[in-house]
């Protein structure tokens, strides 16, 4: 139920009285109201439930998520000894 | 498309992702998803966590959603075997009561009513039938993917008494709303709901202050946290003495969730912490929670399996009555049976698996659901039966 998606902002428009936007899915178009992140721009990725955006994604913070995750394996390449070497 | 197919959609990604079919959304190269679902990065993770765990820690994960994707991508199988994930009571269509449900369908039955649903509310059985037999019926049972399609079909239809079935956690709270401030601004007298809303924080206190509660870390819920922020946890933490981590759905985010836990509950560390930061800020969504402050109001909400809860649901302010389904339409008082057989309860506060229940498969199946657990397919009993996850005996 509290399932949401990251889309992208393609077009930004009023509709009775709601800030309306068409939000690209991968290639699949849907209509999304963006009342609730009004500071939203064409470009920037939103996560989208129940047709509407409920928080804009931070692309800073999601980059650093996921250099922080690629280090873990950076770190164990470098902590473990080599094959065949025994380490001590 | 076959007929269990298209169920399966309607269970679970219809009236969340827009319709789509899984192929479609599962096709689509999507950035921020494909990601976050990397095996490479999610086993690298998974050996962290094996480095890193020394002892058994019981985790629970609250929402429903993170409970189909552990079952779903075999998350909890690859875990160290010290590590158990229990699974909690988001979702919201396993605990909207049966009392709700008996009304949703005495509304939907009357002939002048359209009544509108999110798609997995639709076999959920309520004393005999469900809102697809009203529907097979000859009953105006629509299912929308958004609470604005319905007063657009209020708008279309003013002759007609339209009734959105207003259910679900935080996340779903803010369209909920939306979408009766959008019909009194439209000036529509012919739309309604029936708001059955629960709340994260209130239930994460009713698992925690039971003397049986093993859980000794808790994933949040990353959307509810994206609209509440994660405020009114530190509160609880403290209470409790257990970590918190706010987690997303992804599998790669809910590793990384585990792994976060984890590693507080080695340390010794009781605090809350925050990976999911891409979507949820401490603060949450603050435009959303006042649209929530000025529309809904806290009280005491029954939870299917469980009980009542205070102080864990929202309800429609009076100056909203002309909104509120339950008075615009006097179904009177219902009272409900549950199965004897079920076991629901303990599993949706932990203290139990699908596995321990005689009627698992047998008995009780997706298609006759005995109780909460296995009507949605982010109930625990349903995913372990969609996934194979237990083996039937007879």
């Amino acid at each position: 139920m509290c399932l949401a998606v990251p889309g992208r902002i393609e077009e930004i428009y009023q509709k009775d009285g709601l800030k309306m936007a068409q939000v690209d899915f991968g290639g699949i178009r849907r209509e999304v109201c963006l009342d609730y992140v009004p500071e939203a721009r064409v470009g920037e990725y939103c996560i989208i439930h129940v047709g509407f955006a409920l928080s804009l994604l931070s692309e800073t913070e999601a980059k650093e998520t996921l250099a922080l995750l690629k280090e873990i394996d950076n770190l164990e390449n470098e902590l473990e000894p080599a094959e065949g070497n025994p380490g001590l | 498309m076959n007929w269990s197919r298209l169920r399966e959609i309607l269970d679970y990604e219809t009236g969340i992702l827009f319709g789509q079919t899984i192929e479609e959304i599962e096709l689509a190269v999507m950035k921020y998803v494909s990601e976050y679902r990397d095996a490479v990065l999610v086993n690298n993770v998974m050996d962290e966590i094996r480095r890193t765990v020394t002892k058994p820690w019981t985790l629970m994960e609250i929402c429903g959603g993170q409970t189909h994707a552990i079952v779903r991508y075999g998350i909890d199988q690859l875990l160290p075997p010290e590590i158990e994930l229990v699974h909690g009571p988001g979702c919201p269509v396993c605990v909207t009561p049966l009392e709700l449900i008996d009304k949703a369908l005495i509304i939907a039955s009357q002939p002048d009513v359209i009544f509108c649903s999110y798609g997995d509310m639709l076999r959920v059985p309520g004393s005999g039938r469900d809102l697809f037999s009203v529907k097979a019926a000859g009953g105006d049972v629509r299912i929308v993917y958004s609470p604005l399609d319905a007063v657009e079909i209020a708008r279309e239809n003013p002759e007609k008494q339209v009734v959105f079935f207003a259910i679900g956690f935080e996340t779903t709270a803010p369209p909920n709303v939306m979408s009766v401030l959008q019909a009194r601004s439209l000036g529509l007298t012919n739309y309604s709901i029936l708001v059955s809303h629960v709340r994260v924080p209130p239930a994460i206190n009713a698992i925690l202050s039971s003397p049986t509660s093993r859980v000794q870390g808790f994933l949040l819920a990353g959307h509810v946290c994206a609209v509440m922020g994660y405020h009114e946890y530190p509160l609880l933490v403290d209470r409790y003495q257990i970590p918190m981590v706010v987690t997303g759905f992804e599998p790669l985010d809910i590793v990384q969730g585990i792994l976060e836990t984890v590693k507080l509950l080695e340390q010794g560390k009781v605090e809350i912490s925050n990976p999911y930061s891409r979507v949820v800020t401490f603060e949450g969504n603050t435009a959303a929670q006042d649209h929530i402050a000025q529309v809904f109001e806290e009280c005491d909400r029954k939870w299917r399996g469980i009980g009542t809860i205070p102080m864990s649901g929202w309800r429609l302010k009076s100056e909203f009555d002309e909104f509120n389904a339950e008075r615009k339409f006097d179904v009177g008082e219902i009272k409900a049976e549950e199965s004897p057989l079920c076991i629901a309860g303990e599993i949706l506060q932990g203290m139990n698996k699908p596995q321990g229940c005689s009627a698992f498969g047998t008995l009780c199946t997706p298609e006759h659901p005995l109780g909460a657990t296995m009507v949605s397919s982010e109930g625990a009993c349903a995913a372990y039966f969609r996934y194979g996850r237990v083996t039937i005996n007879g």
